[in-house]
């Protein structure tokens, strides 16, 4: 438990105090959950069990429904298009519940759908201060407004359809610090994979992470939003940054944003949340900036991460016995030697997209990279925008245009192909991509994937191998 | 939601950091909104060589281990994806606790609703669990009490470990957690009261 003085308390302490709606025992809480965001992958699970047990929702204007992880992203899809063998029926499952229950829903052709974690900024679902869960453990992307945000269970998410609320036990708090200001064509996702790599994929296990410093105060909202989404990746269920100026200037106006006076008194509740000068964390962390690189992922874990100049380490170099064997696993996957340098290695697909990566800001990033220029000849190339809102905002921007003149395709939104569920187009691939996760078999069947961010991702896609996106500045 | 007090059965070591979930059941094979048909799937791309038959080298292919009711892994066990079918498939293959020093959260908390003990205990006590096992070719059993907090030993070696109290009861006494939180509605109902002052906009969004 987080050791308060003299009456100072974090952002963490302040949100979660105001959403205890019970005390149990030994460290748990009941806490009031704000917003309960369902897709249908896991949220059709949820709320069937709900169903099977003969439940009803408490309160169905705090649950949002949005189509985004099984409905395909080919252009033209239609209402239940899924390369999923089962996406169809799940798909139908969640719609049909939706109306049932009288949700808010987002089906696949609102012209306000998307990935979960992009479209719930967009629309305001997420803001500061509020607790907000989903069954997707990216949730803590939006932590980069301010909210509460963590991933969950179908049984826990089960339990808020009942109740409003969820036991959970309370986290240590975490401060890291990204000092200094960002060099140029080194981004938000250069930020967080080389934090992973310094402090490795398990040191959020029991945290809620504040992200904190220079640095993360000059990113847009955006930017905050890649970076709380890996907080996962070291396996913080909680990430986010505390609300300010950017933040309320993103939110103000935005769907289901309160208006008016009612905008007034929240944006005075949220000013108060920010953790007091002289509050007390458990773990801090600071990380300077200002001589960040490009960083990409070498193995099977993000921690497996250099800078883009770097070469693939020798096993022997991992901290410990542990993470040598899972250096040495992570070279026979990849198909890598050690001491090959990552500049330079030839890459079979690119990927751009899913709720690390996709947003307007991303897309723009990796157009002026490519603008003018063409994809290597013989690599599949996919964009796939993080929302309908962002495509459409691309598309008037000219930004379709320039993907697709390089000999990118161009797709609707959903969550693609950041995990493999059913299309194998990736497989037997490497790939570099804007995602989240390098697993093992995560983009198909033994898929070697790269993470790097939209820039480093394009640049790779002119070169056919990995390459600086700082060269095309 | 089913309980469990205590499991006595072959243990298999699983000693690799970082096994997300990814691992414990690939994305394909999460379609579906049935609560099981999931256990076939555990370590789908471990267990199987690519014409589907099982490779004999993965250790769940292997006796004893194919009767494994524990798991004993390394730190951060379940990493990864949110997707509750990692703890269905697991139980329904059979496992009953996993003994490891670290778990990923989202999967920690999926356990416990799944009648599966995930038991944290420090590397050096999983590792001396893991030697007296392989020392028996697997065959010595282990045992994880849930009620009495500790684990023993296939050599008698008794570990005590620690576990949320809330969640170790609801599991031990398999309760229905819905219906034990909608008993307590009058109290909730109280807090939202008072929240619904300080942040009316949380409760009605338009």
């Amino acid at each position: 438990m987080t050791a308060q003085v003299a009456g100072t308390r974090t952002f963490f302490d302040k949100v979660w105090d105001d959403h205890v709606a019970l005390r149990l025992q030994h460290g748990a809480d009941l806490l009031q959950i704000d917003r309960l965001v369902l897709h249908e992958l896991s949220g059709s699970q949820a709320v069937r069990a709900l169903a099977d047990a003969g439940r009803e929702p408490m309160s169905r204007g705090q649950v949002f429904t949005i189509i985004e992880h099984l409905i395909s992203t080919r252009p033209g899809r239609g209402p239940n298009d899924s390369v999923s063998a089962s996406g169809p029926s799940m798909i139908g499952t969640t719609r049909d519940a939706s109306r049932r229950y009288g949700f808010h829903f987002i089906d696949y052709d609102d012209p306000r759908q998307g990935i979960a974690h992009v479209v719930a900024p967009e629309l305001a679902i997420a803001f500061p201060g509020a607790t907000l869960v989903c069954c997707d453990s990216h949730t803590s992307t939006v932590g980069g407004v301010g909210a509460l945000a963590f991933g969950i269970g179908a049984s826990e998410a089960e339990h808020v359809l009942a109740t409003q609320t969820l036991m959970q036990s309370r986290p240590r708090t975490m401060r890291v610090d990204f000092d200094g200001t960002l060099p140029a064509g080194v981004y938000a996702k250069d930020m967080i994979l080389s934090l992973i790599g310094a402090i490795g994929a398990n040191a959020g296990i029991g945290y809620a992470v504040e992200y904190a410093g220079t640095a993360v105060r000059a990113l847009s909202v955006e930017g905050r939003l890649t970076l709380c989404n890996m907080s996962i990746e070291f396996s913080a269920k909680y990430g986010f940054v505390p609300p300010d100026d950017t933040t309320l200037e993103f939110l103000v106006g935005r769907q289901f944003a309160p208006k008016g006076a009612a905008w007034d008194a929240a944006a005075a509740y949220w000013r108060t949340l920010p953790s007091d000068a002289g509050a007390v964390f458990d773990r801090k962390v600071a990380l300077d900036c200002s001589a960040l690189e490009p960083q990409v992922t070498w193995g099977i874990s993000p921690q497996q991460v250099g800078a883009i100049g770097a070469r693939v380490p020798e096993p022997q170099e991992a901290g410990d016995a542990e993470s040598r064997l899972l250096a040495e696993r992570a070279l026979e996957y990849m198909r890598l030697a050690p001491g090959t340098p990552l500049l330079g290695l030839p890459v079979d697909a690119v990927y751009v997209g899913s709720c690390t990566n996709a947003r307007l800001s991303d897309l723009r990033a990796a157009a002026a990279v490519l603008k003018g220029r063409k994809v290597k000849p013989g690599l599949q190339a996919i964009c796939v925008p993080g929302s309908t809102p962002v495509k459409c905002a691309a598309e008037a921007e000219g930004i379709d245009r320039i993907f697709r003149e390089a000999g990118f395709e161009w797709h609707e939104s959903a969550c693609g192909l950041c995990g493999n569920i059913g299309d194998n187009r990736f497989a037997d691939l490497r790939v570099i991509s804007t995602t989240n996760r390098n697993f093992e078999g995560r983009q198909g069947p033994k898929t070697r994937t790269h993470l790097a961010s939209p820039a480093t991702v394009a640049a790779s896609a002119i070169e056919g191998c990995i390459a600086d996106p700082r060269r095309y500045l | 939601m089913e309980s469990l007090v205590r499991v006595t059965g072959i243990a298999a070591p699983m000693m690799r950091i970082n096994i997300d979930t990814d691992q414990i059941i690939p994305a394909l094979y999460l379609g579906g909104t049935d609560a099981k048909g999931y256990g076939k799937h555990l370590f789908a791309g471990w267990r199987f060589l690519p014409d589907g038959s099982p490779d004999p080298a993965f250790i769940l292919n292997r006796e004893p281990y194919t009767r494994a009711r524990v798991l004993l892994a390394e730190r951060n066990f379940g990493c990864g994806s949110s997707r509750e079918r990692a703890p269905k498939a697991l139980r329904e293959f059979g496992i009953r606790a996993v003994i490891a020093p670290s778990f990923g959260g989202i999967f920690f908390n999926n356990c416990y609703r799944n009648g599966i003990a995930p038991v944290e205990l420090p590397i050096d006590a999983v590792r001396a669990i893991v030697a007296e096992v392989e020392a028996a070719q697997g065959q010595a059993e282990v045992s994880v009490d849930l009620e009495a907090k500790t684990v023993v030993s296939p050599g008698g070696a008794r570990y005590a470990f620690d576990a949320p109290e809330t969640l170790r009861q609801m599991l031990l006494q398999g309760v229905d957690e819905i219906a034990l939180t909608l008993g307590r509605m009058p109290e909730i109902d109280s807090y939202r009261a008072r929240d619904r002052q300080r942040r009316p906009w949380a409760y009605s969004p338009d």
